[in-house]
C-alpha cells in the first residue's frame, strides 16, 4: 500500500513539474474552449446552447493529449521496468497510475471548467452541472484511455494511434456526460438517470482499465 | 523455435488446401439460391421492392457482430493459450470483419433513404455500428503498428476483448432505445414476426454469407501463414548473410 502511495505521489510531483504536461493539458482545454467561438461565431445563445458539448469535447481532447505521458515517460528513462519487475501486481500499478494521473490532469480541468464557462455564457448552475458530470465522467476517459496508452508504450508515434483506439471507446462517457449536463440545465428529462450510467462507466472502467492495460504492459515490455 | 511453431500451421495448410475448392463453391451455390430466392421474394405491402435490400443488409449487418465475436474468441486463444493459428485467424478476420460493416453501414444508408428519407441518422444502432467500423479500423491499425507479429497479436487481443464490450450494446441498443431503426424481428421470443416469404431467402442469405466468412476466413488465414513463413525465412536469410 506504501509502495502505491508512494507511486502516486511521486507521479503527481512529475506530472505537475516541468516536462509533466498535466497544466498543459489544462491550457489546451482552455484554447479548445477558446477557439470554439471563432469557429461558430460570437452567438452568445448558441454558445450557452451548446456549451456543456464543448467543455466535454474538450476535456475530452485535454486528457488524450495527456494520456500519452502515462506510460511512455517511464519507459523512456526505465522506470517502467523497475515497476514492472517489482513484488506489486501490475494492475494495481497500472490502477495507482491512473489515480495520479487523474488527481493531476482531471482535477485540474474541472477547476478551470468555471473560467470556461464564463467565456461561453454558461450561468451559475450550468457550469456547476458540467463540473459535476466531469468530475464523475473524467475518471471514466483516464481509465479507458490508459488501455490505449498500455497499447502505445512500445510503439514509436503510438500518440496518434492512442487517439485512433481510445476515441470511439469513450463515446459512450462523452454522450451521457454531455447528456446529463443538459438535463441539469435544461432539459425535461431527469438528470438522475444519465448521470448514474455516467457513474456506471466510470466505475466499469475502474474495473477493466488496469486489467486490459496490464497484459497489454505485460506483452510490450518482455 | 519459429519451425517448431510452424509445425501445426502445416497441417492447417494441407487441411484447407483440400477443404477450400469444395466451401468456395457450396458458397457459390448458396449465395445464388439465396439472391434467386431473394429476387423471387414478393413486394412488402409498405415497402415496395426496397424490402429486398434487406436481404443483403440484414446477413452483413449480423456478419459485422459476429466477425468480432470470432476475433475475441481467437483473442482469448492468443492471450490464453499462446495458439499461433489463434494470432493469425484474429488478424485475417479484421479487414473482412470491417468490409462487412462497411457494407452493412452502406446497404442500411441505401435503405434508409426511401423508407426514412434520410441516408444517415444520429440512432443508436447506426451510431453503434459506426463505432464498431471504427474499432475495426484501430484494430486494423494496430497490427500494421507494431512490426513483430506474436506481439501485435497480444496488443490487438487485448484491444479485441475490450471492444467485445460493445457487440452486446449494438445488439440490444434497438431494445433499450426507441429509435429510428426497427426492432429485432427474426430471433425473439414467441417466434419471428417475419413472414416465410420473407424468412426464408433471408436464413439462406445468412447461411450463405456465414460461409463465404468462413471462404474467406481460411483463405486469408493461408495467406497469412505463408506471408509469416516468407517473412521467417527472409529473417533466417539476413541472419545468416551477418554470421
Amino acid at each position: 500500500m506504501t509502495a502505491l502511495a508512494a507511486l502516486i505521489r511521486r507521479d503527481i510531483r512529475i506530472a505537475l513539474r516541468a516536462g509533466g504536461g498535466a497544466l498543459i493539458g489544462v491550457l489546451f482545454f482552455v484554447t479548445v474552449v477558446v477557439v470554439m467561438p471563432f469557429a461558430l461565431g460570437p452567438d452568445l445563445a448558441l454558445l450557452k446552447r451548446i456549451g456543456p458539448a464543448i467543455l466535454w469535447l474538450g476535456a475530452m481532447l485535454a486528457s488524450l493529449l495527456t494520456l500519452d505521458r502515462l506510460f511512455t515517460a517511464d519507459q523512456d528513462d526505465g522506470s517502467l521496468d523497475v515497476i514492472a519487475m517489482s513484488r506489486t501486481p501490475m494492475e494495481l500499478t497500472c490502477a495507482a497510475k491512473a489515480i495520479a494521473h487523474w488527481l493531476a490532469a482531471g482535477i485540474p480541468l474541472i477547476v478551470a471548467t468555471p473560467l470556461a464557462g464564463i467565456l461561453l455564457n454558461l450561468d451559475a448552475q450550468a457550469t456547476f452541472a458540467v463540473m459535476l458530470t466531469l468530475l464523475v465522467g473524467t475518471p471514466a476517459l483516464t481509465f479507458i484511455g490508459m488501455i490505449g496508452a498500455g497499447l502505445a508504450v512500445t510503439l514509436r508515434r503510438g500518440g496518434l494511434l492512442l487517439a485512433v483506439v481510445v476515441l470511439p471507446l469513450s463515446i459512450p462517457v462523452l454522450i451521457f456526460g454531455v447528456a446529463a449536463s443538459n438535463a441539469a440545465i435544461s432539459g425535461p428529462t431527469p438528470f438522475g438517470t444519465p448521470f448514474s450510467i455516467l457513474c456506471a462507466l466510470s466505475l466499469v472502467s475502474f474495473v477493466i482499465g488496469p486489467f486490459a492495460a496490464a497484459a497489454s504492459l505485460r506483452q510490450g515490455l518482455d | 523455435m519459429k519451425l517448431i511453431d510452424l509445425a501445426n500451421p502445416t497441417r492447417f495448410l494441407a487441411l484447407t488446401e483440400r477443404v477450400l475448392p469444395w466451401l468456395s463453391a457450396l458458397t457459390a451455390i448458396l449465395l445464388a439460391i439465396g439472391l434467386y430466392q431473394s429476387a423471387l421474394a414478393p413486394d412488402d405491402y409498405q415497402q415496395g421492392a426496397t424490402v429486398k435490400i434487406m436481404f443483403i443488409h440484414v446477413p452483413n449487418a449480423w456478419l459485422s457482430m459476429f466477425v468480432w465475436g470470432v476475433m475475441s474468441v481467437a483473442a482469448l486463444g492468443t492471450l490464453v493459450w499462446r495458439h499461433p493459428l489463434a494470432d493469425v485467424a484474429a488478424k485475417a478476420a479484421a479487414p473482412i470483419g470491417a468490409s462487412f460493416t462497411f457494407l452493412a453501414l452502406v446497404t442500411g444508408s441505401l435503405w434508409g433513404r426511401p423508407m426514412w428519407g434520410t441516408y444517415w441518422e444520429w440512432d443508436a444502432r447506426l451510431t453503434s455500428v459506426l463505432i464498431l467500423f471504427l474499432m475495426y479500423l484501430g484494430i486494423m491499425a494496430l497490427w500494421r503498428a507494431v512490426e513483430d507479429p506474436s506481439r501485435a497479436a497480444r496488443a490487438a487481443a487485448v484491444l479485441t476483448l475490450v471492444g467485445a464490450i460493445n457487440i452486446p450494446i449494438i445488439k440490444f441498443s434497438v431494445d433499450w432505445w426507441n429509435t429510428l431503426h426497427q426492432g429485432a424481428s427474426v430471433i425473439r421470443m414467441g417466434g419471428s414476426t417475419m413472414d416465410r416469404a420473407f424468412l426464408i431467402p433471408l436464413l439462406i442469405m445468412a447461411v450463405a454469407f456465414s460461409l463465404l466468412f468462413l471462404t474467406l476466413h481460411l483463405a486469408a488465414m493461408r495467406n497469412e501463414v505463408l506471408r509469416r513463413r516468407v517473412r521467417t525465412l527472409q529473417m533466417m536469410q539476413a541472419s545468416n548473410q551477418g554470421a
